[in-house]
């Protein structure tokens, strides 16, 4: 196999392209906070930030930090890096597709960011992009050759992750190691599994309404639009009759399956390391597999909760309302796990399960909102305020974070063969989730005071909204401050990593006293024996102390602790 | 009938100003579902560092039954109680209409500006169409001037409303899709074009209060605010028929 389509090469290649995609997204984000808070800011060698100009870096934040970071990373990166090792193959299903798939993707970052600099800017309908808005240049700068580069990025990304998606369905499915029953699969390996079988239904819808929106915008088509609207003072007549509303349940139909690509990996990741950590078998392991699959099932069903007040039938809200509720329970199935898991065990606080038990701490506090905007009658109050702003940035944006760093710490000895640094990794730990707490948890009460989202500024406007929003702008302050920390704090986890890198191999082949078989010995696949694995995952002996790995034979396991 | 809240809570979440009638019962549903997801909040992470701190040298085996199954029942009946409350109160405000008295208003979003419209004297909207729309010459929304409905038809930039007196608000757009909320009505629908909403609430305190567009809709979309005037009946009447003056000296 040659060298650019090996899986780990792939891996890496996705996981750069996430690092590129954070080190443009975090600042912008900044520099919306920035303005946000002194109006009269001026970024530097560019000016003050103009309407338009947030709303394009509004745009461009969610574009890459959704699709280039939060489904790249762990849905493409660790997947390929670490899954054909934890289910004992050699290689990924489609070698040749699978580095197609992350050539795709970097010619979609590339033209992503190319809406920068073409005439009229980045497009500044948001990562949704809801027509009219998005359907005509008249309607704003950036909508114009902007908006057509997007959609190219994001159709280029579309079909690389369902490229993406099958090779990892079919790598499961096909190449895992004798014996390696799906009962006995790792929880990641399930994360990763419901997650593709999710971007497959998902990306190909994506694709589809892109390309009915470019036949809308270029084709004189009316899919999303009305048969008369007068956008900038111009009337546009459509031959069709179409509504902006198809757009919203295609869009959706993609973008809340789309969470739960982003964050499945990182759940299947934590209770692993929980698991390990906590040197027992996470609790209820068939009901955690039960509960992925259902998440992913659920996760179908509830697009229209971002529709309660887009002009649904009000009877339609009811029945997405039911079924957002429902998802809640399989996902305090899985916190009650984590919890049961961790209790009187005996955790061994190392930096992955720091990270971990991050993410559980960052997905309940994201979570207990969710049940809360899952009711139309407060959604109403809510939708598009801060509120929401807080809730997605918890659950998704920072519990995903964190579960990409618990991997970054976890699996970095078994991939560059050295160990990250202990101590700064703790410290990296306590400062983030410091920051991140006090970044996004204040957002909860600017958003109940009505702070609206996507505003360019929030002083010198009429006085009845000066009047709603002035409370705010205290909290302001103090989130844009704790924002530019969590920045700066990240700067340890860069020092640690490079470091690390320069020195000379540490670690050794498996310091966690991991059971999965990603750590196993070399000598285990070099061996003219066939591996047969007959074995659960996080087996250890009663007090802790043995373990009972995947790659070994069963001769052993009497003395395990088998649920 | 409003329900009284500790003014605690309310300062404690900083919710504005409710000033309608269905207001109240969503606020205190709403502080209701936030009290019990700070306390849910509070008792996972009680249960998170507890573990951590209570080790055992051998492993202790909570019966998943406990740690498990009955939590999650629990859990289950808390949030159907919850869902089935909040589907009562939004049964109440959107699966029947306005009531055949309530007041008619239509309100139009251009990006970036809100027009109100009444209908007048014969309580009918006229006909508009969007190739006569011609903000300039005071014409926004396209009225026909060939449309005798038209002719007594009340546009203002300002919605005002009396106190007390149901509103059944019908919302459109002629461009892309606005986010029409009034906060302090606890009220948002989107506006979307090509299409009409409909929208019932009654105003119950006289203030100014602010109107905000909820749905990124261009460049201009952080200052397309107007503000709501809720009046006393009398002073509404006033100026409803100061602006049908006004109405009648632009076409005699």
């Amino acid at each position: 196999m040659s060298h650019w389509t090996h899986h780990r090469t792939v891996g890496l290649g996705y996981l750069a392209l996430s690092m590129i995609a954070v080190a443009v997204g975090s600042p912008i984000s900044w520099a919306m906070r920035l303005h946000l808070t002194w109006p009269d800011w001026s970024l530097p060698l560019h000016g003050s930030i103009l309407p338009e100009e947030y709303l394009a870096l509004v745009t461009m934040h969610g574009t890459l930090m959704l699709f280039f970071v939060l489904t790249v990373a762990p849905q493409s990166g660790f997947s390929n890096l670490i899954l054909p090792a934890q289910l004992g193959a050699s290689r990924m299903a489609f070698p040749r597709l699978n580095a197609f798939g992350l050539w795709l993707t970097s010619a979609a970052l590339v033209t992503l960011l190319a809406a920068f600099f073409v005439p009229g800017g980045a497009p500044i309908s948001g990562w949704t992009a809801y027509p009219p808005l998005s359907a005509s240049s008249l309607a704003g700068p950036g909508q114009g050759p902007g908006m057509d580069v997007w959609l190219a990025a994001i159709a280029l990304f579309s079909i690389a992750s369902t490229l993406s998606a099958v090779n990892t369905l079919t790598t499961i499915v096909k190449l895992r190691a004798k014996g390696l029953t799906w009962q006995r699969l790792p929880l990641t390996i399930w994360g990763w599994f419901t997650a593709a079988l999710l971007s497959v239904l998902a990306f190909s819808v994506l694709l589809a309404a892109l390309l009915l929106l470019f036949s809308d915008r270029h084709l004189h088509t009316a899919f999303f639009l009305p048969s008369q609207e007068l956008i900038n003072g111009v009337l546009l007549q459509h031959h069709g009759d179409g509504s902006p509303l198809l757009w919203l349940h295609l869009f959706w139909f993609f973008g809340h399956p789309e969470v739960y690509i982003a964050i499945l990996p990182g759940m299947g990741l934590v209770s692993m390391v929980l698991g390990n950590f906590s040197r027992r078998r996470p609790v209820a392991y068939r009901l955690m597999i039960a509960t992925t699959l259902l998440i992913g099932l659920l996760g179908i069903f509830l697009w229209g909760h971002h529709m309660f007040v887009a002009g649904l039938n009000p009877f339609a809200g009811t029945a997405f309302s039911i079924s957002t509720i429902a998802i809640a329970i399989p996902a305090s199935a899985k916190v009650l796990s984590w919890i049961a898991t961790v209790w009187r065990s005996r955790p061994q606080l190392t930096t992955p399960m720091l990270f971990a038990l991050g993410f559980i701490s960052l997905f309940i506090t994201g979570g207990l909102t969710g049940p809360i905007l899952a009711q139309p009658i407060l959604d109403e109050y809510l939708h598009n305020t801060f509120f929401v702003v807080a809730h997605f940035h918890l659950i998704m944006a920072m519990a995903g974070v964190f579960g990409l760093l618990c991997a970054t710490y976890y699996w970095f000895p078994l991939v560059f063969r050295r160990q990250l640094s202990e101590p700064l990794g703790k410290w990296h730990f306590w400062l983030t989730i410091f920051f991140a707490y006090n970044t996004f948890l204040p957002m909860h009460i600017t958003g109940l005071a009505g702070e609206p989202r996507h505003y360019a500024q929030l002083t010198g406007l009429t006085p009845a909204v000066s009047a709603l929003l002035q409370s705010t702008l205290p909290l302001q302050r103090y989130i844009t401050a704790s924002a530019i920390a969590l920045g700066f704090v990240q700067l340890l986890f860069l020092f640690n990593f490079v470091r690390t890198l320069l020195r000379k191999p540490n670690a050794s082949s498996n310091p966690w006293n991991a059971t999965t078989l990603e750590w196993a010995p070399a000598e285990v696949f070099e061996s003219t024996q066939q591996l047969i694995v007959s074995r659960d995952p996080c087996l250890y002996s009663a007090d802790g102390t043995e373990l009972f790995p995947q790659w070994e034979s069963d001769s052993t396991t009497a003395a395990s602790n088998r649920e | 009938m409003p329900l009284t809240q500790p003014l605690t809570s309310r300062s404690f979440w900083h919710l504005p100003v409710n000033a309608s009638l269905h207001g109240p019962a969503v606020d205190h549903h709403l502080l209701l579902n936030l009290w019990i997801a700070l306390a849910l909040l509070g008792l996972a992470h009680l249960l998170l560092f507890a573990s951590l701190i209570r080790r055992r040298s051998v492993l202790h085996q909570t019966p998943q039954l406990f740690s498990e199954y009955l939590p999650l029942v629990a859990i289950t009946l808390l949030f159907i109680f919850l869902g089935v409350r909040a589907e009562q109160l939004w049964a109440a405000q959107r699966y029947t209409g306005a009531d055949l008295s309530a007041m008619q208003v239509e309100v139009t979003g251009v990006q970036f500006a809100w027009y109100f419209r009444y209908p007048g004297h014969d309580a009918h909207f006229g006909l508009t169409n969007l190739s006569l729309a011609d903000a300039a010459a005071g014409n926004p929304l396209g009225l026909d001037p060939r449309d005798p409905y038209a002719a007594d038809d009340i546009v203002s930039s300002q919605l005002v409303l009396p106190a007390g007196r149901e509103v059944d608000l019908a919302l459109r757009s002629t461009d892309v899709i606005h986010g029409f909320a009034v906060p302090a009505l606890r009220l948002k629908q989107n506006a979307m074009p090509g299409e009409t909403a409909h929208i019932h609430f009654t105003p119950t305190i006289p203030g100014d209060y602010a109107i905000l567009c909820t749905q990124v809709c261009g460049s201009g979309h952080y200052r397309m605010n107007a503000t709501l005037r809720v009046l006393p009946l009398d002073q509404f009447n006033a100026w409803l028929a100061q602006q049908d003056a006004a109405q009648q000296g632009v076409r005699p």
